[in-house]
């Protein structure tokens, strides 16, 4: 007689590996990729997002971000409503890379939830529109990338983002290339135009996030933009982000 | 590097963006605004004999060009010093993307330097160098050949040909001035995502102050000068540049004024992190050095100036305190926007932590480096083209 929990368990593996088999069998690496077939959209759930920081940790080893946390692609902000406190408590230690450890006393607590933040890849960038040298641009499949063999490191694009998505590579980092140059996310670029999802959707383990084309009528992100009722971070920006955010706190920014 | 983000890290007062922890811009990035402030006012100061005819001034025309030329030649300094990779900093004359207000720095920069400056100095010291040119021999006269362009014509005809091109000169720098330094005010106003530097005053802020700035610039470096050579102050000279400085400042105050209204006024979004920025952030800087000692304090003292209730004797050390006082004003004022811009955090929830490390890049050391190397050129420029010779009548002081 085995435990519930074994069996769950189980249960649990069998179905990820053949999740993970099925998902890799239906997307081989296409060598002819044309970016005007595709664009992408991301979808965040906050109310299923759990604080685990997995997100975090595959990012930084899938994109060689240093491991230190002062840089971040991607990073999870913990929001706690306390009873009797009108502001809410924000913290991100080392941008949920670790996970959350509990700080809060349980029964003080009115709401809480956690936000994953990336970059927006909005639709009007602030960051391609400022960049002296034009080494940030926007693909034809709507995500903005960083030529690291072109940018100057002016850091004029940090500034623009009105997210905090981009961080200068430290001069220290892993990547020689990268060095003094500004990196963030690319929606591991890498990845999905070999028909993979990027390393925090693959690695969430309840579908906070999700990835998709918009292309594509039957993708999920295209049924869930066009369906349900989403958000944007920070709408007023007028930047137009093709991250979209079910559940999200009007107070989050 | 590290040392300092660890630090920055425990110092964070409240919630920001985890990448906000470093301050992308240092005080390199405060610098470079204030240097090319003094640029632009330096030579409105001689556009003022120039274009605005205000004779007074005359003994500071070529002192004020080549102050403005010596802090240029400076300019660009701070800014590649400040890149990731300064190695690709030609890139953003070569590859322009012109969407960016950054972008524009090397046009303006170069139309600047090589239109305006350089074209007016030329002209302007034509006859001298070429008198210079005849009279020294050796290295000396070798440099004031060259400098002579060759072209020895000296005759009434061109002399007069000089000034109407100086002229001509003069009335397309004086919007270039105001181009070169209001542009640096649109890089910050431009950023929609910073709501302390958002504003589209900010370019005409940037002016006036840069204005102010130079004006007092070039009445310190004058005063200075006329000390070191144990000449008599021009009387006239003086007051008239410090009547023009506090109409300068209190333009430049009202624009501020404003601004700070607006804010308080309108109270967006973000404003009570506004509120607790300059409250306690920038208390020191802001409230402190800029507003008080910076402005009020200067103003008061040229105020008094003005009255003429004191003698010349005393009312010089007036204009004194108040240009030294407003050069470290203005200086507090670009701080204030470049670094407090980044010590408020874009969450409106939390401020970030900067610290100036003394030695290395992006140091107090190397700013201070900066700071000093214009005087220095300046000086060179002084000694080549003396800026008090012959039409002056004060040449009495060369064999001193």
């Amino acid at each position: 007689m085995i435990s519930r929990r074994k069996l769950l368990t189980a249960i649990a593996g069998l179905a990820g590996f053949a999740t993970l088999r099925r998902t890799v069998n239906a997307q081989e690496p296409t060598e002819n990729y044309n970016w005007n077939e595709h664009y992408y959209a991301f979808v965040v759930d906050t109310t299923r997002c759990i604080g685990c920081g997995r997100c975090v940790r595959a990012c930084k080893i899938e994109n060689e971000v240093p491991m230190v946390p002062f840089f971040f692609r991607t990073w999870v902000e913990r929001w706690v409503w306390l009873k009797d406190h009108e502001e809410p408590n924000v913290d991100s230690p080392n941008g949920g890379f670790n996970g959350f450890p509990p700080k809060y006393d349980e029964r003080g607590i009115s709401k809480t939830y956690f936000v994953p933040k990336l970059c927006n890849q909005c639709e009007r960038p602030p960051c391609v529109q400022v960049c002296p040298v034009g080494a940030t641009y926007m693909t034809k499949d709507g995500v903005i990338l960083v030529d690291e063999k072109y940018c100057i490191g002016c850091r004029y694009c940090i500034q623009a983002c009105p997210y905090g998505a981009r961080y200068l590579y430290p001069f220290d980092g892993p990547r020689e290339t990268r060095r003094g140059t500004a990196d963030k996310c690319t929606w591991c670029y890498h990845r999905i135009t070999k028909g993979y999802k990027p390393a925090c959707v693959e690695v969430c383990p309840t579908q906070a996030r999700k990835f998709g084309d918009l292309m594509d009528p039957e993708d999920e992100v295209t049924k869930i933009v066009e369906e349900e009722r989403i958000q944007v971070l920070k709408p007023e920006m007028g930047t137009r982000p093709t991250v979209y955010y079910l559940g999200l706190d009007s107070e989050v920014r | 590097m590290n040392e300092i983000l660890w630090e920055a890290l425990r110092n964070i007062d409240g919630y920001i963006y985890p990448n906000e922890i470093e301050v992308s811009w240092s005080v390199l990035i405060a610098l470079y605004p204030y240097i090319t402030g003094l640029v632009a006012g330096a030579f409105i100061v001689a556009s003022l004999e120039r274009i605005f005819k205000v004779e007074e001034v005359r003994p500071t025309y070529r002192l004020a060009l080549l102050t403005a030329l010596a802090f240029l030649l400076a300019a660009p300094i701070p800014l590649v010093a400040h890149l990731g990779r300064p190695e690709r900093a030609f890139e953003i004359m070569t590859t322009p993307h012109l969407t960016s207000a950054m972008a524009g720095f090397g046009f303006v920069y170069a139309w600047y330097l090589l239109v305006v400056l350089l074209t007016e100095i030329y002209f302007d010291y034509r006859k001298d160098i070429i008198s210079w040119a005849r009279e020294y021999g050796g290295i000396k006269g070798f440099i004031y050949k060259i400098l002579t362009l060759g072209e020895w014509d000296d005759s009434e005809e061109s002399l007069k040909a000089d000034q109407r091109v100086v002229n001509i000169v003069t009335i397309i720098g004086l919007p270039s001035a105001a181009i070169l330094h209001g542009y640096v005010g649109f890089i910050f106003g431009s950023v929609k995502a910073n709501i302390w530097w958002s504003s589209p005053l900010m370019p005409i802020i940037f002016l006036f102050s840069a204005m102010v700035s130079g004006i007092a610039l070039v009445l310190l470096i004058y005063m200075a000068s006329s000390y070191i050579r144990g000449v008599e102050l021009d009387q006239a000279c003086t007051d008239t540049l410090g009547g023009y400085l506090l109409y300068a400042y209190i333009l430049d105050f009202g624009l501020e004024v404003m601004e700070l209204i607006h804010i308080f006024y309108i109270q967006e979004e973000g404003f009570d992190a506004i509120v607790k920025l300059i409250n306690e952030k920038i208390f020191l800087t802001f409230i402190v050095i800029q507003i008080i000692f910076g402005t009020l304090v200067p103003i008061f003292l040229l105020l008094i100036a003005k009255s003429k209730i004191f003698r010349f004797n005393v009312r010089k050390y007036l204009y004194i305190f108040a240009t030294v006082l407003t050069l470290i004003g203005v200086f507090a004022m670009r701080w204030n926007v470049v670094i407090g811009g980044q010590v408020l955090s874009k969450t409106n929830m939390g401020y970030a932590y900067y610290t100036m490390p003394l030695l290395g890049p992006e140091s107090a050391s190397l700013a201070i480096a900066i700071w000093i190397l214009p005087f220095i050129i300046l000086a060179v420029l002084v000694k080549l083209l003396p800026p008090w010779e012959a039409p002056y009548k004060w040449e009495k002081t060369e064999s001193e």
